[in-house]
């Protein structure tokens, strides 16, 4: 699936800062069952963001309009658990560009950098200094520098650098993703393939 | 440089190396199920693809399939349009199609090696994380997402950075009671549900050697709770003797062309990992989760852990606390149990019955127990039905219902009802996963059966 290319991303941003957040908090297995890709945002962190009676729950950051912006700040062992997609599609069609965690599960990970999310993974104490940033001021920036691979809390000027291998770089900074690149090397494959035993 | 299991059968599939990127890595056998296909066959569609090679994906449903009356037409409509969109995408595209109502149809991680599509020094991969369960066979067996399951539909391949590679072992004699399901858990709580992030494992040491096929599904099974992408134990006679005349296992010479190449298939001496764990049989106990992670066990008969004893975030480990209805150093044995659910890819296989069956064996159900029991297939269910099973489940007062995962992720109407307890088999006791509201104890079938008869939770070698 074809997605926005991502360069630099400036933006403010909304703070998780809960650890061990899975797959299921982001998107509730029951809402797994369409057969399109659409529509998951508004079931990200269903249960978190929703009452039984699909009242809003006043007291999750979603729904606190003093947040907002397109990078999504989480704590810890960010996205664990099961290997849905749909977890990674309902961050993007919610309209995050951006996750940033001290460590993230291997899975969401992947599926993120697939469907055009970019996850950034700081140094713990850089997490904190984010966390510490936003809730000083909700309207302080973030900036993510893929080129550069940096990320920057404007206000303070603190900077990090991450790591992202460069094939997943390069797809990212052209909104391409791994398919478009197989199908160029169909030849290769299938002489592969012809030479295995089962 | 000596080769690990691992590497031995990761290397003979890399297709191409693509410098500071991925390894274009070859996939022999995928499954496909009904919630994280679809979209990945409009993905097919919308680029004009074809697939690349149809025989090597299976489709079973199994993630929202009803559980009773499996004869009837799925009512809630978004399930029913998914499972027909996996019958006609299979049948569009010449791949076998195991739906409900077919004798083959089970859990995908149940009918896969019950059936031989699972060998050794395969590649396997499947839009589920639990895919990890055919490690068992010395297989590299790993979850991928929806546009990773494109990949493979139309390419056979997907692209993954090589994972570091970690080894646990377990050596000694595990106790009474204690089953494979425990010295998951166990390990888990040891290493924590992030503690192997970025690494394959492989199991080693007597206990994996010692222990039966399902059992050492169940184990690799759960490798993806600790953070691994996957787990592996070495093939050895169990393996070979286990797949021998599956249904769609090799034949005659074949077969036994393939068994001596199966056999190489061992971690060498001097080998490097990345990192090495070791553990004592003598340590397990019959585990039990009281959190809302896998990671949060304890033996059975331990109290819950004060915060502070905990690595991580008090923050976050009270709030787990509190989901569960639990305080700081309760004991767990003598919790309040509602439900009891026996079934799934960890725990769903002929002998996780036999275990359920060796307990509630001449005891009754427990009055306000409502008991869930879901075999992982139909084969299951038939085995469970010509050992006897049935009628020692059916006299103590149970009732068996029909394959699917059912209440492990709680899609279809299996769902446990907010606020209520649950000791599960099943693999993951995050906020909700059984259903909205519902808490989850994971545990071993025999700790599932003596909290099924007795109504709270019971060290099951009290009854053994
Ligand atoms: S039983 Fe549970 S874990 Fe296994 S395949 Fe089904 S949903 Fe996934």
């Amino acid at each position: 699936m074809a997605y926005d290319k991502f360069n630099i991303l400036t933006s403010t941003a909304v703070p998780l800062p809960l650890e061990n957040v899975d797959t299921d908090q982001i998107i509730p297995a029951r809402f797994l069952k369409a057969t399109e890709r659409k529509g998951f945002g508004d079931n990200l962190f269903r249960d978190w963001r929703y009452n039984a009676d699909n009242s809003p729950k006043e007291s999750f950051v979603l729904n606190n309009p003093v947040y907002g912006g397109k990078i999504l700040v989480g704590g810890k062992n960010f996205g664990s658990g099961s290997s849905r997609e749909h977890a990674a599609w309902a961050v993007y069609d919610y309209g995050f560009r951006c996750v940033v965690s001290s460590f993230f599960a291997d899975i969401f990970k992947n599926n993120c950098l697939n469907v055009g999310v970019l996850p950034v993974q700081v140094s713990p104490e850089f997490s904190e200094q984010i966390f510490e940033a936003i809730y000083n001021d909700p309207k302080a920036e973030i900036e993510v520098n893929l080129p550069e691979q940096t990320i920057t809390i404007l206000a303070t000027g603190a900077q990090e650098s991450f790591e992202i291998n460069s094939y997943k770089k390069e797809n990212m900074l052209n909104g391409f993703d791994d398919i478009d690149y197989l199908q160029n090397m169909k030849g290769e494959i299938e002489s592969f393939a012809n030479d295995l035993m089962l | 440089m000596s080769k690990t299991l691992f590497d031995k059968v990761w290397d003979s599939h890399v297709v191409r190396k693509i410098e500071g990127g991925p390894d274009v890595f070859f996939i022999d056998r995928h499954f496909i199920h009904e919630v994280t296909s679809p979209v990945a066959f409009l993905g097919l569609k919308n680029r004009g693809l074809k697939v690349l090679y149809p025989e090597r994906t299976f489709a079973t449903a199994d993630h929202n399939t009803p559980t009773i009356n499996q004869h009837l037409p799925v009512e809630d409509p978004l399930s029913a349009n998914q499972l027909k969109a996996l019958e006609e995408n299979s049948k569009a595209h010449g791949i076998s199609h195991w739906g409900l109502g077919h004798k083959k149809n089970g859990i995908v991680h149940v009918v896969g090696p019950e059936n031989g599509i699972t060998f050794p020094g395969a590649t396997i991969v499947c839009g589920d994380s639990h895919t990890s369960t055919h490690g068992a066979f010395g297989a590299i067996a790993f979850g991928i997402g929806t546009s990773e399951v494109e990949m493979v539909l139309s390419t056979q391949c997907i692209m993954q950075p090589k994972p570091k590679k970690m080894r646990i072992n377990v050596n000694g004699q595990l106790g009474k009671g204690v089953t494979p399901k425990d010295v998951a858990l166990y390990i888990i709580s040891q290493l924590t549900t992030s503690g192997a992030t970025g690494y394959f494992v492989e199991y080693a040491g007597d206990v994996f050697e010692n222990m039966t096929m399902e059992g050492r599904m169940t184990v690799c099974n759960l490798s993806i709770e600790m953070g691994a992408r996957g787990g592996m134990i070495a093939p050895d006679e169990t393996t070979f003797a286990y797949l021998k005349d599956k249904p769609l296992s090799l034949k005659g010479e074949a077969w036994d062309e393939a068994v001596a190449y199966w056999k190489t298939l061992k971690t060498e001496e001097g080998a490097a990992f990345d990192k090495e764990f070791n553990f004592n049989a003598s340590d397990i106990e019959p585990m039990i989760t009281y959190g809302t992670n896998p990671g949060m066990g304890i033996g059975i008969t331990n109290n819950i852990p004060d915060a502070d004893a905990v690595e991580g975030g008090v923050a976050t480990y009270k709030k787990s606390l509190d989901y569960m209805g639990y305080s700081e150093s309760d004991a767990m044995i003598g919790k309040k149990v509602d439900y009891v659910f026996l079934g799934s890819c960890t725990n769903g296989r002929i002998e996780d019955f036999r275990a359920f069956a060796s307990i509630v064996k001449g005891r009754k159900k427990a009055d306000h127990i409502t008991a869930w029991l879901v075999p992982g297939s139909h084969e299951v269910e038939d085995k469970i039905k010509e050992e006897g099973i049935l009628d020692i489940i059916t006299e103590a007062g149970f009732t068996l219902r029909q394959p699917g995962c059912s209440a492990c992720l709680a899609m279809n109407d299996d769902k446990i009802p907010a606020g209520k307890y649950a000791v599960s088999t099943s693999n993951r006791n995050f906020e909700g996963r059984q259903g909205p509201g519902s808490r989850t104890m994971l545990a071993s079938p025999l700790v599932a059966a003596a909290a099924a008869v007795t109504g709270v939770v019971t060290d099951p070698r009290t009854l053994l």
